[in-house]
């Protein structure tokens, strides 16, 4: 018989209790994932791939809701540089998110009603506990790699730093090793849009069938500027006015660029939770690596004996190169061996999700480099 | 693959299975030969995203960054090796560099063309027009060697530094040459130094 662990669109309910770093305990544990590739006898093909902020476990199959291809088919896939046909691929939708893993639209035990605002407020490094757990079900001790971009850059590089014997190598792309003031400060833009939005209703929004839409759709158009870079704002859309010959002198969507993030926003609140993005935001803003380990990022890297590759581009200004080159100045500093290269994109922060063929190079040629 | 004539040198006198950083590794030539017939740790450093990439699709961890600024991070003395090569001329600080190197490496590779080459003088003494030679390709305006040296200079900075010359090769197109008369007659020169 087949074994149900491995396959697309799967699910499991594990009874944990897991322990987050606020304190809490969290049980049970909900992860909905999916597998690609045929796990090797001695374990030791396995990547472990994470997800951005309202990523998802489809990296690399159809979504089954809106028959999309996965969000990293360019990495994933076939003759790609993780390839089914030789690795045996995880990818695992994160704690506190809303594609099944557990996260606040999720039923708590204790009361029979979604979580809301009492699901626990959960860290990077707690997404990355429940991965482990994941991985302990699969069978996988060992990761041959884990692989990730944006906030999945920093759950890969928090995978070392809190099992340092468990992963081989580490890819880290577009990422950063903390929040800066400036990141806190957009995703508070965010968070605070939602909460003013007088359908959030604390949270409990759950039972009403009217989310708080317009709050979610200002906090994606916020976020989404910084995804993108000015040079490439300007020559997708530079000032051209939206369906008409000249300014309406009025609030409509006058710009091309008005209409195109307010399209951004109405299409997010279709496939994101409201309380999810407050949840993740905060996990990402409480992210500081080095702060995890006495305040010296280095130290979060001694224990461990994986490569490391960093992948940053040169228009990203949401985590520039500065915050990969930090990093790599920790890995030497620990001595451990480092890749890095920063790729020159129009794209800005976007450009790990784009069609980068050198990207794809430098990360075929880490992975295929480790002995 | 053949090496270049003062990788091919270094290549023969690192120690099988020794650490070694090579600062300004290009596309990781030098690196790949250390780590398939040594059996090397080597790590690299380069300026140029293009080598980089190059480097790490041969599977070498390889670090775009930049001599002058990215080598404070290295704890001392973690490398048997640190390798400058064809590099120290491009460096806006080649005496910190050259500091930092001597730093992190037990000992130091260092290559250079040199500028005292009897073809170079006579580019300058005869022609009056900065030297375009083999080693040296670029025009005045658009070479990256800002801090040109010759052989003597850089002994006579050693010397200054207390830096120890453990061993020196000096070539030419014709090959090797002797330290006699290096100064007039050697294209570059390679030197492994200690402190």
């Amino acid at each position: 018989m087949e074994d149900q662990r491995f396959g697309l669109s799967r699910r499991v309910t594990l009874p944990g209790p897991l322990r987050l770093d606020g304190g809490a305990m969290l049980a049970p544990v909900e992860i909905a994932y999916e597998t690609y590739g045929t796990l090797a006898p001695d374990g030791g093909n396995a990547i472990l791939i994470c997800h951005a902020l309202t990523g998802d476990q489809h990296v690399a199959s159809f979504h089954p809701r809106t028959g999309k291809p996965g969000w990293w088919t360019r990495l994933v896939g076939p003759d790609k540089p993780i390839d089914p046909a030789r690795d045996f691929v995880v990818c695992a939708n994160v704690l506190g998110s809303c594609m099944g893993s557990s996260g606040p639209a999720s039923i708590d035990p204790s009361t029979g009603q979604p979580y809301a605002m009492r699901f626990p407020v959960i860290t990077v490094r707690d997404m990355v506990r429940a991965q482990a757990m994941l991985l302990d079900h699969l069978g996988v001790a060992t990761l041959k790699a884990v692989v990730g971009g944006s906030m999945g850059g920093m759950q890969a590089l928090s995978w070392p730093a809190t099992f340092p014997d468990r992963v081989r190598a580490c890819v880290v792309i577009a990422s950063t090793a903390r929040h800066t003031a400036q990141n806190i400060a957009f995703h508070e833009v965010g968070r605070q849009a939602i909460m003013a939005d007088p359908k959030w209703r604390g949270g409990d929004y759950y039972g009403h069938d009217d989310p708080p839409a317009a709050g979610l759709s200002v906090a994606r158009m916020a976020a989404h500027i910084t995804y993108l870079s000015e040079a490439g704002l300007t020559e997708k859309f530079g000032r051209k006015l939206q369906a008409r010959e000249a300014k309406g002198f009025g609030f409509d969507a006058d710009f091309q660029v008005e209409s195109y993030l307010r399209h951004q926003g109405l299409s997010f609140v279709d496939r994101f939770d409201a309380n999810s993005y407050l949840y993740i935001t905060r996990a990402m803003d409480y992210f500081d690596l080095a702060e995890e380990h006495g305040g010296l990022l280095a130290n979060a890297f001694r224990r461990t004996d994986a490569r490391f590759c960093l992948v940053s581009f040169d228009t990203d200004w949401l985590y520039p190169t500065i915050e990969s080159r930090h990093i790599v100045h920790a890995l030497n500093a620990a001595g451990r061996a480092a890749t890095f290269v920063e790729l020159s994109s129009p794209y800005g922060h976007d450009a790990f999700l784009l069609d980068a063929p050198e990207m794809n190079r430098v990360v075929d040629g880490f992975l295929k480099g480790g002995r | 693959m053949i090496l270049r004539p003062d990788l091919a040198i270094i290549a023969d006198h690192v120690d099988p299975g020794a650490r070694v950083l090579d600062v300004g590794c290009g596309d990781g030539a030098l690196m790949a030969a250390l780590r398939d017939t040594r059996g090397v740790d080597a790590r690299g450093l380069e300026i140029d995203p293009a080598n980089v990439a190059r480097a790490v699709g041969r599977g070498l961890p390889v670090i775009q960054g930049d001599a002058d600024l990215d080598l404070a991070g290295y704890p001392d003395a973690s490398f048997d090796y640190a390798i400058l090569s064809q590099t120290l001329q491009t460096c806006r600080a080649p005496d910190q560099v050259l500091d930092e190197l001597l730093r992190i490496g037990r000992r130091a590779f260092v290559s250079f063309p040199n500028f005292a080459h009897w073809r170079v003088r006579l580019s300058l003494l005869w022609g009056g027009r900065m030297p375009v030679t083999r080693l040296l390709p670029e025009q005045w305006y658009d070479t990256p060697n800002i801090h040109h040296v010759t052989i003597d200079d850089f002994r006579a900075f050693l010397a200054g530094r207390a830096v120890r010359i453990e061993d020196a090769w000096f070539l030419s197109k014709g090959g090797a040459r002797t330290s006699t008369g290096a100064n007039l007659l050697a294209e570059h020169a390679v030197f492994l130094l200690k402190r």
